[in-house]
């Protein structure tokens, strides 16, 4: 074999490199990664990054880069991958080389969508000095100085995770902090309304004005700078620092004509079957991609979450092994069962661990606690009253026994006994 | 192999205890106990995958001969 190309030197991308390795491939393994970093853990950025001035950046390397030179890897780092061409065996950069692949990962990822040029008048948000979005560790720096010297107040403009997170930790560090949210419960997407109002009364209890059912309509602006924001709703805020959390966009442009299915809108990313597969030598994997779930009936999603990049970057390399039919030295191929994880995740805002796993239905019910408490289960049941989601506040025992729940298909009765 | 908790990284979240519960338990009182610090090959495999999964990085081993 002339060698594997994975894409996106991320979470995603490091884990795939590293379940080749692990799966004993000995050939040459090329990373491509935008960034110039050093791979790097993007859960603390919005965290204890922001917060606590100790954290150390080496600390934020992955570890499987971190353990000493075990992967073996030829790294393209700085560098974008501009094209999937030749029936997907040649992988071209923006360096003006052309890797040829065997097989290849697509780990792009996504970034943060921005606000419209009219906010502005005309301009890019990333030429308004005070204007900020959260994904990588140079937006990270950008915050953290901004957050520390701000001397009026921060807007939070999207009330997502991300966003809510940034919101605490800004209020941590003693800013004024103003969230806005253009839906009328923060999270109705990812969970439901009324567990989207226990995080508005989090934010509250601690000082953050919550405004609802707002967005973020104009931007002023004073010799290049953020003096204020316009709300939709007519309201003028005072603003130093706007911090923009309106969701994200999967990395997918580099591969206009390679033919692999890149949805837009509701079906953005990457899609593969339940094996991680795109095309017959390219698998995608983390954030980028939009996959099965048996489970959820079927629906195809992409799944946002630090659990399944480091997952599915593990599997997908397996994967890939295995539709090329490689073979170990000692004979051995790779064979690998469908891919259908129950996805979970986790957000740090003030004192309270809020986990998630499977997806939120319309029919949740407390099992445990009540939504005021510092501790409660929410549990969301679907056809035939089986679990779906498990939602728990502090109490992460729970969270993951939820889990395993939802894997094996339990009834409502059995999550009462269990999660109770 | 030897398991080891830096116990000033770990933030009790339980994925470990997820994947190994022979191995990891998260109790009530929120705090993680390895229950198993030397455990034995059958279980080398599930706690090679807590290392990997656990979102703090927390977990390390140190190999030995047993
Ligand atoms: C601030 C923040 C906090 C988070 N907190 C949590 C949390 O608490 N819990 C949780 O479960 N999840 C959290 N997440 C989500 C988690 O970090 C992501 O799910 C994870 O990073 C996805 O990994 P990935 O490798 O798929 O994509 P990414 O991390 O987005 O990496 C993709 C990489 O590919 C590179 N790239 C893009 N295009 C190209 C190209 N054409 N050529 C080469 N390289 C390219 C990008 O520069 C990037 O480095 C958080 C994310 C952020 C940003
Ligand atoms: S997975 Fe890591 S952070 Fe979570 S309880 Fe285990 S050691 Fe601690």
């Amino acid at each position: 074999m002339t060698g594997l190309v994975v894409v996106g030197a991320s979470l995603a991308g490091v884990h795939a490199a590293e379940g080749l390795r692990r799966a004993g491939f000995d050939g040459p393994i090329h990373l491509v990664g935008a960034e110039s970093h050093r791979p790097y853990d993007r859960p603390p950025l919005s965290k204890d990054f922001l917060t606590d001035e100790q954290v150390d950046e080496n600390r934020l390397v992955l570890r499987p880069v971190a353990e000493d030179g075990a992967l073996d890897l030829t790294w393209h780092l700085g560098t974008r991958a501009v094209a999937l061409s030749n029936d997907h065996g040649n992988v071209e950069l923006s360096s003006g080389e052309t890797l040829a692949a065997d097989g290849v990962v697509v780990a792009t990822g996504c970034r943060p969508r921005r606000l419209p040029l009219s906010t502005f008048e005309g301009r890019d948000q990333s030429d308004v000095d005070g204007v900020v979005s959260l994904r990588t560790l140079n937006d990270a720096r950008e915050l953290r100085h901004r957050l520390r010297s701000a001397d009026g107040p921060v807007v939070v403009c999207g009330a997502g995770f991300i966003g809510a997170e940034v919101a605490a930790s800004a209020r941590q560090l003693g800013c004024e902090v103003v969230m806005v949210e253009v839906a009328d419960a923060p999270l109705a997407r990812v969970l439901d309304a009324e567990a989207g109002m226990a995080v508005v009364d989090l934010h509250r209890r601690h000082g953050v004005d919550v405004r609802l059912g707002v967005g973020v309509d104009h931007g002023h602006t004073d010799g290049g700078r953020l003096t204020a924001v316009t709300l939709s709703d007519g309201t003028e805020l005072a603003c130093a620092v706007l911090v923009v959390g309106i969701g994200v966009i999967p990395n997918t442009e580099w591969l206009e004509g390679s033919g692999l299915t890149v949805g837009s809108g509701s079906d953005d990313g990457v899609l593969v079957d339940d094996r991680c597969r795109a095309a017959p030598s390219v698998v995608a994997v983390g954030d980028v991609a939009r996959r099965p779930h048996r489970r959820f009936g079927g629906t195809t999603m992409r799944v946002e979450q630090w659990d399944n990049a480091v997952a599915m970057g593990g599997y997908g390399a397996k994967s890939l092994l295995a539709a090329l039919e490689w073979r170990g030295n000692d004979g051995e191929g790779v064979v690998v069962e469908p891919f259908d994880p129950v996805p979970w995740f986790w957000s740090d805002q003030y004192d309270r661990k809020i986990q998630f796993a499977g997806i939120a239905t319309d029919d949740p019910e407390i099992v445990q606690g009540s939504e005021g408490d510092r501790q409660f289960v929410r549990a969301y049941f679907g056809d035939e009253d089986r679990v779906l989601g498990v939602l728990a506040w502090n109490r992460p025992r729970q969270a993951i026994i939820g889990r395993q729940l939802i894997e094996a298909g339990a009834d409502r009765a059995t999550v009462h006994d269990r999660l109770g | 192999m030897k398991v080891v908790v830096d116990f000033d990284l770990c933030e009790s979240n339980a994925v470990c205890m997820g994947i190994a519960p022979e191995v990891f338990e998260v109790r009530d009182d929120d705090f993680l106990y390895i229950l198993d610090e030397h455990p034995g090959p059958e279980l080398h495999d599930k706690v090679r995958e807590a290392v990997e999964r656990c979102p703090k990085q927390a977990i390390s081993l140190e190999e030995t001969d047993a």
